[in-house]
């Protein structure tokens, strides 16, 4: 079964690391994604750019309404995914509990429905 | 042989936990089990007041529900040809061939930590285990927790369907996360007793029989985890506390404080057994929580007056047990065991520690042990503001009755 682990941290923490900091925040995430490739349960990744690039948008009535900013303010940002393949959930709060997102905030373990 | 109606029920209700747990391993499906076995149930009342109660009722009934359930599988799978309920077919054919002789495996340990799993709310972690575990109806644990009997039941659909969507492993956690998880059920089965502990005479009987309940499930983690000491820790403190549920209830209903109560009330029997898994617990050297909490009703529960107490060991205990599990609650109770040991100074050192004065300014008890402590050390000014701001939060009549009582003491 493929869950969804989703990342949610302060945006505005890696951004005012160290260099040294935020060097080893991403070389953990590059281990982390290796480990899971040769366990052969990774099944792809996203990282999203800051909730200040997005813009949200409702289809009414036939129209679309365009608006600066995420879908809600909120203390820690959805900054990006990985989806992995796992035995049950005990084995995806596993794998969630090692990325190196949840030391900095929480990740949300979803399971997924559907593919494309 | 006739059998009563109320026999076979209760036989029933105790086979329960063990039947409905067999039956969620081969049917992988929780409201499938709970189907099957209501209709072996319905079964086993249509056809036990005749034949009598069977030898292994709990083999009885496993037996009837696995056919039960082989009937409704197949009629599905035929109509729908669904190859996961045809998987699920061939291994229930396989048990349900079995005699009904044969010695059914005991899955309970697997069902608790499922009940128990951290990814569900507390609320659905007690309903669920008192639903599949207890046996309890879902009219019985909504008017044991005063809660509606439909939002109870949304709780448990609510938790089946996430142990079904997100898949909740059924089965004991790896070594890794044992300890974790074993928290989370002990906190379970501690949460169910306190619920019926707290219960008043006058509450329902079903409130009460919750303390019974947890005391059921107490032992059958102790039993089926006996290398955890923590395990036997919880069952002790249980067992402890539950001797004294007698002594410390007046005959109008209210509270009677440990120090008051009539000893010879206690209840011997529980008092053995409870000293008994603290010495059991205690010989496998690794402390916890539970087991210090186990210990220091232990020492109450060995002594023959509230004064005649080891109090110094007593607030040792405390200061272990604020050291593994830090909190408030437990710092007043360490004052109060220090100054019966040493003398009111002691625990007044404790007590008005301003963090300790700041996070408890709300905690009737708090003022109430202050209170105790300033009138015994002769600050009779500062005992009757104490009473005062103890009056104030108190929440029954006789508890402010009783504090109107001492503050007449100190400000006559």
């Amino acid at each position: 079964m493929e869950y969804a682990l989703l990342i949610y941290n302060d945006e505005t923490i890696v951004p005012r690391m160290e260099p040294g900091e935020r060097d080893e925040l991403f070389a953990a995430y590059r281990a982390y994604s290796t480990a899971l490739r040769e366990s052969d349960s990774y099944r792809g990744s996203v990282k999203l750019g800051s909730t200040a690039s997005a813009t949200s948008v409702r289809a009414r009535n036939g129209r679309a309404l365009t608006t600066d900013g995420p879908f809600a303010e909120t203390k820690e940002q959805l900054a990006g995914l990985f989806i992995v393949e796992c035995e049950n959930l005990d084995e995806a709060l596993e794998r969630a509990a090692r990325l190196p997102g949840a030391r900095l905030g929480t990740i949300e373990v979803r399971p997924i429905d559907f593919r494309g | 042989m006739l059998a009563a109606r109320a026999a076979i029920e209760a036989v029933v209700r105790a086979e329960a936990g063990r039947v409905l747990a067999g039956l969620i391993a081969v049917l992988r499906d929780f409201d499938r089990a709970e189907d099957a076995f209501q209709e072996a149930t319905a079964a086993a009342l249509e056809h036990w007041p005749h034949d009598g109660i069977p030898a292994r009722p709990a083999a009885w009934l496993a037996t009837a529900a696995r056919r039960k359930a082989l009937d409704r599988l197949r009629h599905e799978a035929m109509r729908e040809r669904r190859h996961q309920e045809l998987a699920v077919l061939a291994g229930l054919e396989r048990s349900a061939s079995d005699d009904a002789e044969h010695a059914i495996p005991d899955e309970r340990l697997r069902l608790v930590f499922t009940c128990c799993h951290p990814a569900l709310s507390l609320e659905a972690q007690v309903a669920l285990t008192l639903r599949t575990l207890g046996g309890l109806t879902t009219a019985e644990i909504a008017n044991a927790f005063l809660v509606p009997e439909p939002t109870l039941a949304r709780r448990l659909v609510r938790a089946k369907g996430k142990i079904r969507e997100a898949r909740i492993p059924y089965r004991v956690p790896d070594l890794a996360v044992l300890p974790e998880r074993l928290e989370s059920v002990l906190a379970v089965v501690y949460l169910i007793f306190n619920e019926g502990y707290a219960a008043s005479s006058g509450a329902s009987p079903l409130r009460r029989d919750l303390s019974t309940e947890a005391i059921r499930l107490a032992r059958l983690v102790a039993a089926l985890l006996p290398d955890e000491p923590e395990a036997l820790g919880l069952l002790a403190l249980l067992l402890l506390h539950d001797a004294r549920r007698d002594a410390r209830l007046a005959p109008d209903g209210t509270f009677v404080p440990l120090d008051e109560q009539e000893r010879s009330r206690w209840n011997r029997t529980a008092i053995a057994e409870g000293l008994a898994c603290v010495r059991r617990a205690a010989a496998m050297r690794r402390p916890g929580p539970y087991q210090t909490q186990a210990a220091i009703s232990a020492v109450h529960a060995e002594s023959a007056s509230a004064d005649a107490t080891d109090w110094q060991t007593i607030a040792w205990l405390y200061a272990n047990l604020e050291r593994m599990q830090p909190s408030p609650v437990v710092a007043l109770n360490r004052a109060v065991a220090v100054a019966r040991a040493t003398g009111p100074e002691g625990g007044l050192a404790i007590l008005q520690s301003r963090r300790l004065a700041a996070v408890l300014a709300d905690y009737q008890p708090y003022h109430c042990a202050h209170a105790d402590l300033l009138r015994r050390a002769g600050r009779r000014k500062a005992a009757a503001a104490a009473y005062r701001r103890a009056i104030a939060l108190a929440r029954t009549d006789a508890e402010r009755a009783h504090l109107e009582r001492r503050l007449g003491e100190v400000a006559p």
